[in-house]
């Protein structure tokens, strides 16, 4: 066994008892904790299997963001949750076999693959240089696949809508509050030293997305932390969601790429199609606008819903 | 040279190891949240420290050295401020507070 082929045994066996200890553990703060490590692992498995791409995904939205999200609530559940009661026998019993069944029938897909299995990776490279792009996973998300993307973008919308819905009445329109309790001297320096870094670092990601790993959401997903970083700190306070400058932020992104896709209809051949020579750029504006929509609502998400009196 | 600068890698790498493995021995023994991030700290601090010096001599100049800088003097950053929020944490819900 070489010594590459172990440390992957290792990650392997690591996911999998993370995992498990995530679904044991009763209490609500533990098991978020356990999804954290869980997704950093998998990012680490991704780097692995060569796919940094879906790494870079899995450790900023999948891990980092989602973990947040799940720690907020576990946060806001803390007042009024009640110690979990373990299910009865024949509910476990069921619980088990349906897994069982799953992780079977996963199991049976993967071994029974046709070798080679089938791949549509070399027309994808073939017909790369058409959208101008270096990054192959890049040319499936925005030219080959882009309506996917485009519910993407979309999605985090009617999510965002759905968080600003828990506001009271009486907070409707007013600004989400995202601040540590107590002031806080080590988490202000880490709230003014790094987001100068982290900004760069999401518009390098956002930039690069074109030739190597990079794009739109993981580059939106490191400013909105840095955001979040900040409105935690207290060095700035989230803006009132109803303001209009903040909405067209929101939807620039969607709007933007919908736009384009239309336009295709008439100057290219399809909804979603690109002029030729102009894809490079047509691509970049997107993914520009993308990513600051992305991060904005990414941020407004963690940020949660209206707190604060608009008057 | 190029010897002397693997051993010094291999050397450097292994302290930096064992450093992490007190640390995480620390974690797992003592018996309060403040001496556990005590026992933190070491494998943050010299283990990361001398895992990265180690490794310094085996990347390129400059662009590999200053990504591992960088990573190194990051994980300072969030460590440090982590282990200050959950010992400040700590004393405030600790049994003698």
């Amino acid at each position: 066994m070489t010594l590459a082929l172990a440390v992957d045994f290792g990650l392997a066996l690591l996911v999998l008892a993370v995992a498990g200890w995530t679904i044991a553990v009763r209490d609500t703060f533990a098991a978020v904790i356990g999804f954290v490590a869980y997704g950093l692992l998998l990012a680490l498995i991704w780097v692995r299997l060569a796919a940094p791409d879906v790494a870079l995904t899995e450790a900023a939205i999948g891990s980092g963001l989602t973990g947040l999200l799940l720690l907020g609530a576990a946060a806001r559940l803390r007042a009024i949750e009640t110690p979990a009661t373990a299910p009865g026998t024949a509910l476990r019993w069921v619980a088990g076999g349906l897994c069982v069944l799953v992780a079977a029938g996963l199991a049976a897909l993967v071994l029974w693959l046709p070798d080679p299995a089938p791949t549509l990776a070399p027309m994808a490279v073939a017909h790369l240089p058409a959208t101008g792009l270096g990054n192959p996973v890049t040319g499936v998300l925005v030219a080959y696949r882009a309506i996917d993307t485009l519910l993407e973008a979309v999605v985090l919308l009617p999510a965002l809508i759905g968080v600003w819905s828990l506001a009271s009445d009486r907070c409707w329109g007013g600004a989400p509050i995202l601040r540590y309790p107590r002031q806080d001297g080590a988490l202000t320096l880490l709230a003014q030293v790094l987001p100068p870094f982290g900004i760069i670092l999401g518009i390098y990601l956002c930039w690069n997305g074109a030739d190597e790993p990079g794009g739109a959401f993981q580059g939106g997903a490191v400013l909105a932390a840095m955001w979040a970083l900040i409105l935690l700190a207290g060095l700035a306070d989230a803006p009132p969601v109803s303001r209009r400058w903040l909405r067209v932020l929101l939807v620039a992104g969607s709007a933007v790429f919908l736009a384009v896709g239309l336009a295709g209809i008439w100057i290219a051949e399809a909804f979603l199609a690109y002029p030729a020579g102009y894809a490079k750029p047509l691509i970049l504006i997107i993914e520009v606008v993308l990513t600051l929509s992305v991060a904005v609502a990414l941020g407004l998400l963690i940020a949660g819903p209206p707190a604060e009196d608009p008057t | 040279m190029s010897l002397a600068l693997n051993l010094f890698t291999i050397l450097s790498v292994s302290i930096g190891a064992f450093f992490f493995l007190a640390g995480t021995v620390g974690l797992l023994r003592f018996p309060d949240p403040l001496t556990r991030l005590h026992a933190l700290t070491k494998a943050d601090n010299l283990g990361l420290g001398l895992v990265v010096m180690g490794l310094l001599p085996q990347v390129q100049w400059p662009l590999g050295t200053m990504k591992l800088l960088a990573v190194w003097l990051f994980v300072l950053l969030a460590g440090t401020t982590v282990s200050q929020l959950m010992a400040r944490a700590a004393r405030r819900e600790g049994p003698d507070a």
